[in-house]
């Protein structure tokens, strides 16, 4: 037996702060963007279930933390905003926000959070895939009097799931007060944290960033909560998949806009009437009149997971669209994917086909998420 | 009955000349969580090194190729309803296919159990 698809070669893989930890826990390291990562420790399906029901530790410290600050006078906010379509002026402190990075034609360059330190300063994570190409965007398109920091001596660890909270309230007395998108900073046995409680799963959950020296004590303290196991990217991928948030390099890219990624939620409304980011006219003109194709969410039928790179094909067999993530989702029982379509096919209750590997999958187009968020947005 | 296996991690229990295939105990830790299983229909003519059937597990796709040539006399139907057999029971429950050898000669290529160990060691 063999796998249908080969790693690719990377000359030097790096190790992340907690490359020794993630190996005392078992955990099976692969290369991933650019670094030593745990794929798993004792299989994805437990660790995808676990997290849903409990709550899993899962290091994201590949990814790029940035801070923008500025000495002289800059405009910190305004100089971001002319690269991305969120409204950051309007941004309360300590509150974060998911934006795109965009090229001058509307694609998508990178997705990513942000948050406001204070009134001119902004912390970001980025992908770890993309983020040195971020930063030569960044570097190239903001003023001068701008400075980018990229926080590489620190760990950034994702606590997710519904006990997530209990978790991390027991060590750190605080964060239980915050609500989805806020983020505050916090301290834990000396070392200084920055917290927000937001994650990558739909589930409730916390990201956590503390200097690498910090970052194995966290984790060991974290992961000897009854509540908390840790994770590794392979339940990460499955519960965002379920959860309906793209990834970028794959449901993501620069041949995408935010309108035809069904992103139009990141397009706020004083930009879009300011028309003043990257891409605007086209972006704008897209969502007046409807995108040539729509990222959709697909039930596929039968057991067989569809994959990345399968087809989407018409009646005639021809190609019309392509899958951009799949496979079998753990807590919804069944196989199920993202894929571009054509804007005719991509109504909720749409039947499609799909095309891997010389064998057809029926699939239903349906709206996301498929497993329901269950983000905390304040005490009932 | 002698157990056979490939440097491709499947074996082949032989019994006259019947064999049974499955993936081996290190070949399902591999893959981890297995969802689907795709076996051959009875009937179907394979060459050894034939993709005989595809594993799919949370991760990825596998083919799973024929170790000897034959003739499928049935794919295992528990699979279809129950595709964790195979990270349960990779090597008993757990089989893939059974098929009538047309060579048995082909055998000789093929691993004994202690080799296959060793095998797997040095991986």
């Amino acid at each position: 037996m063999s796998d249908h698809d080969d790693d690719d070669v990377i000359i030097e893989t790096l190790l992340l702060p907690l490359d020794g930890w993630h190996r005392a826990r078992g955990g099976r390291m692969v290369e991933f963007a650019g670094y030593w990562m745990p794929v798993q420790y004792e299989g994805i399906m437990a660790e995808h279930l676990w997290t849903r029901e409990n709550a899993g530790l899962f290091d994201v410290s590949h990814m790029g933390q940035l801070t923008f600050t500025s000495d002289d006078g800059g405009d910190v906010v305004a100089a971001l905003e002319a690269l991305m379509p969120a409204d950051i002026a309007g941004l309360a402190l300590n509150r974060a926000r998911y934006s795109l990075l965009l090229n001058e034609s509307g694609g998508i360059l990178d997705d990513l959070m942000l948050t406001r330190q204070a009134k001119d300063r902004v912390y970001m994570v980025v992908n770890g895939a993309t983020k040195y190409d971020d930063i030569g965007h960044m570097i190239e398109h903001l003023p001068d009097e701008i400075t980018l920091n990229l926080m590489e001596g620190h760990a950034l660890l994702a606590l997710q799931g519904p006990k997530a909270v209990d978790a991390l309230a027991r060590l750190i007395p605080g964060v239980e007060a915050m609500v989805f998108m806020q983020a505050g900073a916090f301290e834990w046995q000396g070392h200084d944290l920055w917290i927000s409680r937001s994650g990558y799963t739909g589930e409730d959950g916390f990201e956590i960033s503390i200097a690498a020296e910090g970052a194995e004590a966290l984790a060991e303290a974290l992961t000897a909560q009854p509540e908390v196991k840790p994770i590794g990217l392979g339940a990460r991928d499955s519960l965002r998949l379920e959860a309906g948030l793209p990834l970028y390099g794959h449901d993501l890219s620069t041949e995408a806009t935010p309108v035809m990624a069904d992103l139009g939620f990141a397009l706020f409304k004083r930009r879009r009437e300011a028309a003043d980011f990257p891409g605007a006219e086209r972006i704008l003109a897209e969502r007046e009149s409807g995108p040539i194709v729509k990222r959709v969410g697909l039930l596929v039928e039968g057991r067989q997971p569809v994959r990345e790179g399968a087809a989407v094909v018409d009646a005639d067999g021809s190609e019309v669209g392509h899958v951009t993530s799949g496979g079998f989702a753990p807590s919804v029982g069944a196989p199920i994917a993202m894929a571009y379509v054509p804007l005719a096919l991509a109504t909720p209750g749409t039947s499609i086909q799909l095309a891997q590997r010389g064998k057809v999958h029926a699939a239903t187009v349906t709206t996301m998420p498929f497993v329901p968020h269950r983000y905390f947005r304040g005490a009932k | 009955m002698s157990r056979y296996f490939t440097e491709d991690h499947e074996w082949i229990d032989v019994d006259g000349d019947v064999g049974t295939v499955g993936i081996s105990d290190y070949a399902q830790g591999q893959l981890g969580d297995i969802v689907f299983v795709d076996v051959p229909e009875s009937g179907k003519s394979l060459a050894k090194g034939d993709e005989a059937a595809v594993v799919e597990s949370v991760k990825a796709a596998s083919d799973v190729y024929s170790p000897v040539s034959g003739t499928v006399v049935e794919g295992n139907p528990a699979l279809t309803e129950e595709p964790g057999l195979v990270n349960t029971d990779a090597e008993t429950e757990g089989w893939f296919f059974k098929l009538t050898l047309s060579d048995v000669s082909e055998l000789d290529t093929l691993m004994d159990e202690a080799a296959y160990e060793a095998f797997v060691a040095n991986l």
